[in-house]
């Protein structure tokens, strides 16, 4: 990375890191940093996503199925079986990996909008599983007295505590992808993206990426769904339907599908507007979502980071040219 | 139906009767013929002879419906496109096909893929060994494009490139695979004059790396300047093959390109430039 | 209950299979007519059989209107919510690649379910049916009239649909751009006209099957959803494109997942389409009455 790049990063990571102890103070948005767990924890599912939709070129109606299952293993194993929750949230994570190949290398042989169509099947199917297996998840009314978190013996109780630790799982899963995308597999899912006949005459085998790429942000899905278990510490299979699911697709698309920083500012933003700023209006959210998704696909199609990013490219270049 | 026997003793790539059918169409009829290591080899032929549906089938795109296609020994008619490419075997496509939104220089370095192996564990954890293969991929990446002329270019959106440059882009990308084979689609369309030389120039100095060149393309001048040898396709059968000269005076090639079953594209003369 | 041999459970799932299956076919119908002219899978098209379920709820009990004209305002009204989506949001995005016109229709949906919500609450409603409200009781089966006008409305569609596109000079006109835009264009057909005709004419079929279902299922703001998917599995199955296969299959689905509630769980009935849905996807993408290379033909 060049050191022009990494001053904005290190100034925003500072940002990061100070965060709560900033709304700390002020009564009115000291709770911004309990809403900033959340957002932590979607912004795994939404990086995953990014690169499958935005780098890869694969829509994926599924997100909120393997959050889903990531959060009831977690819960089954640590409340039915007595695992210990770090243990759990790998044993989620590799059944959501086993389950998104078996689902993935099928369905990416499909394009556009039968993807599209058997992911979203695949989702709902998932959601009727968590409702109807009720002995297991506990069905409608879900699970409750999940246990929490402990690192080292000591129990993750403050906000703060999950805030760094929620984070920290953000900063490297976008540091693992941001490796990604820059290596020959990045390349190559680009490729994929741009132009797959190429990609494939290349020697890129283009099915084995897009499922590589499928379990990946499955498995960024599982880890979320464990770390949101343990947080809440109680489970409905409403939070893992169909609108989840579009819902993490709006926060990529928002922010800008091809980039991460868009997927992680699009995820915040929609965020502090589904936990906060839309409370008020709980019957408006759906109607707002909507709206949302439909102006940015419609008038920023490349989303609002990627399109901030062109403005301030052009602008720059219309200075330098001013300047000579 | 005519066949040609042009066994050698080296042939990088054999059709045995391989035959394409597209519904009731049948493009390709029986394709018996060798490709002997090394030399620049054309195909050409009117328009819907069956020279792309050909390159297609030798490079995986398609699936031939019936014949053997075996490169360097191994029969390949039913792999796909990624594992032919790794064999040892690259193409460009008639109408451009790179990846538009990638700088030129990361166009090349996708075709270096073939030859490298980090997965994704690797390059997420940016593994000592997957950084000395990046760094490879971009010295090799950026030495073909050296190879080609076109390293001021490198970091310019490859979309963003003159055709006749993108052209070109392509075939470096393909060189990048460190092919044994090159298959050329119509790599001169669209080029003027001057850039059709250039092109000319650049597959001699391909073929001196030592690697074997077929060449599909419209362009006569050119075909009958590089090429050892032609083969020429009508209606999806072989019509004639030999060195240039003998293509040229091949009474069968001037009554098909003559005859009324078959006009000339445009009116053109045939072996006066493009046909 | 108990005079209810085997036998007469049998009969009284398939009839129930044939009644929600005749819906499914409509839903699938829709799909078809859109893709057909513009190659689109529009994932509003179960938004607009909620959306005539819930007008026709609004035009009979809320305006008083008796059925027969509230049935027509409904369809009318969700045909305008069809305009409305061609005019103002596909038309706009028609440069668009096939991943965000993915996103656009999946917008418009959650936009119509959102609005769906605030006009008419989470409840689900339910509405009179067009006739009589007893059962007729034939063979020991018990047999809800409503049930038959969803069978008669389904055939009357799907027969006026027959005899517009092989007869009328629109539906051939229609069918033309779905072959070759392009040529269509040539020949004089305004292909903007006719993209335009095939969304109201989807949404108007699927706010016609969703009126007629009302009665028996009630109606509420998210079932487009699922109505939308399990319609799309009857399209797929079928072939996408064709008419006659998305009717079979429509059928099909109707009955497996009505005979699964029966006799499996009752739970799992929601599932069963969409894994014959999968299964179609996965195995055989060209529909059971499609053939492969026509298949590989259509862009995705």
């Amino acid at each position: 990375m060049s050191p022009r790049k990494l001053v904005p990063i290190g100034v925003f990571a500072a940002f990061m890191a100070a965060f709560p102890w900033i709304v700390a103070p002020f009564e009115s948005v000291s709770h911004y940093t309990d809403v900033m767990v959340f957002a932590g924890i979607f912004c795994l599912v939404t990086i995953g996503l990014s690169l499958l939709m935005g780098f890869a070129g694969q829509i994926s109606l599924a997100q909120a199925a393997f959050f889903g299952i990531g959060a009831y293993v977690s819960a089954i194993l640590t409340g039915r079986f007595g695992w210990n929750p770090w243990a759990a949230m790998p044993a989620g994570a590799v059944v959501c990996a086993a389950v998104a190949w078996i689902v993935g290398v099928p369905a990416l042989r499909l394009k556009g909008h039968y993807l599209a169509m058997a992911t979203l099947g695949f989702g709902v199917i998932v959601h009727i599983i968590l409702n109807e297996e009720v002995e297991w998840t506990g069905g409608p009314s879900g699970m409750v007295d999940i246990p929490g978190l402990s690192i080292a013996g000591t129990p993750l109780l403050s906000e703060t505590a999950w805030y760094y630790l929620v984070w920290t799982f953000v900063a490297a899963a976008l540091l693992f992808s941001y490796h990604v995308l820059h290596s020959r597999v990045g390349r190559a899912l680009r490729a994929i993206h741009e132009e797959e006949k190429a990609a494939e005459a290349m020697g890129v085998p283009v099915a084995s990426y897009k499922v590589q790429v499928f379990v990946y942000s499955a498995v960024l899905a599982s880890l979320a769904g464990s770390l949101y278990t343990h947080y809440v510490t109680f489970l409905t299979p409403s939070s893992f339907d169909l609108m989840w699911s579009i819902r993490f697709v709006l926060m990529v698309v928002v922010g800008g599908m091809q980039s991460l920083w868009g997927a992680l500012l699009g995820t915040v933003f929609l965020t502090f507007v589904g936990n906060e700023w839309l409370q008020v209006f709980a019957d408006f959210e759906v109607l707002v979502y909507g709206a949302i998704l439909l102006l940015v696909v419609l008038w920023v199609p490349q989303g609002l980071v990627v399109w901030m990013q062109e403005r301030l490219r052009l602008r720059r270049a219309a200075d330098l040219s001013r300047s000579e | 139906m005519v066949s040609f026997d042009a066994r050698s003793k080296d042939p990088i790539l054999t059709l045995q009767d391989v035959h394409m059918r597209f519904g009731g169409v049948t493009a390709l009829k029986g394709i018996h013929y060798q490709v002997p290591r090394g030399i620049v080899q054309s195909i050409i032929g009117p328009n819907g002879a069956g020279k792309t549906t050909l390159l297609n089938c030798i490079s995986g795109v398609l699936h031939p419906s019936e014949g053997v296609i075996s490169f360097l020994g191994r029969s390949v008619e039913s792999e796909p496109p990624h594992r032919i490419a790794a064999l040892g075997m690259s193409r460009t496509f008639q109408h451009v096909a790179l990846f538009p939104r990638m700088s030129v220089l990361e166009n090349v370095m996708v075709g270096r893929h073939v030859r490298t192996r980090s997965g994704f564990w690797a390059v997420g954890l940016r593994t000592p060994t997957m950084r000395r293969e990046e760094a490879a991929i971009g010295r090799e990446a950026k030495a073909w494009l050296d190879f080609v002329g076109l390293a001021d270019a490198a970091h310019l959106e490859a979309g963003a490139l003159p055709l006749g440059k993108q052209k070109i882009l392509e075939i470096a990308r393909a060189l990048a695979t460190d092919p044994a084979l090159l298959l050329l689609d119509e790599p001169a369309g669209g080029l003027n004059a001057r850039e059709t030389e250039e092109l000319g120039e650049l597959i001699q100095r391909i073929q001196a790396r030592g690697i074997t060149v077929i060449l599909v393309e419209h362009d006569m001048n050119l075909v009958m300047s590089v090429s050892e040898r032609i083969l020429v396709l009508y209606y999806g059968q072989p019509l004639a093959s030999g060195a240039p000269d003998e293509i040229k005076e091949d009474p069968q090639v001037i009554q098909a390109y003559l005859g009324d079953e078959w006009a000339p594209e445009e009116g053109k003369p045939i072996m006066n430039g493009r046909f | 209950m108990d005079s209810i041999g085997f036998g007469a459970a049998w009969l009284q799932y398939a009839l129930g299979g044939i009644t929600v299956g005749a819906i499914y076919a409509l839903v699938a119908i829709g799909y078809n007519i859109i893709y057909n002219v513009t190659e689109i899978i529009n994932f509003a098209q179960g938004e607009f059989v909620m959306l005539g379920g819930l007008f026709a709820v609004f035009f009979h009990e809320t305006c008083g209107f008796p059925m027969l004209p509230a049935f027509l305002a409904a369809v009318a009204a969700v045909a305008l919510t069809g305009l409305i989506l061609e005019r103002y949001v596909i038309r706009k995005a028609r440069h668009a690649t096939v991943l965000s016109m993915i996103i656009i229709t999946i917008a418009f949906s959650i936009l119509l379910k959102g609005g769906a919500m605030l006009v008419w609450g989470r409840d689900p409603y339910r509405l009179p049916a067009f006739s009589g409200s007893g059962s007729i009781l034939w063979n020991g089966v018990a047999i809800q009239p409503q049930a038959l006008w969803v069978l008669a409305v389904s055939g009357t569609i799907v027969a006026c649909l027959t005899i517009f596109f092989q007869r009328s000079v629109y539906g051939k006109a229609m069918l033309a751009c779905a072959d070759n835009p392009a040529a269509a264009r040539l020949v004089g057909i305004p292909v903007r006209t006719m993209i335009f005709l095939s969304f109201m004419l989807s949404a108007a079929i699927g706010a016609a099957a969703g009126v007629a279902i009302t009665p028996i299922t009630l109606m509420e703001y998210d079932r487009g959803a699922l109505l939308g998917l399990k319609g799309f599995g009857a399209a797929v199955l079928g072939g996408l494109g064709q008419f006659f296969g998305a009717l079979v299959a429509g059928l099909l689905l109707g009955l497996a997942e009505s005979f699964c509630a029966g006799y499996v769980s009752s739970g799992y009935k929601d599932a069963v389409a969409l894994v014959l849905l999968l299964l179609a996807l996965f195995f055989k993408p060209e529909g059971l009455f499609g053939s492969k290379e026509a298949a590989g033909l259509k862009r995705f």
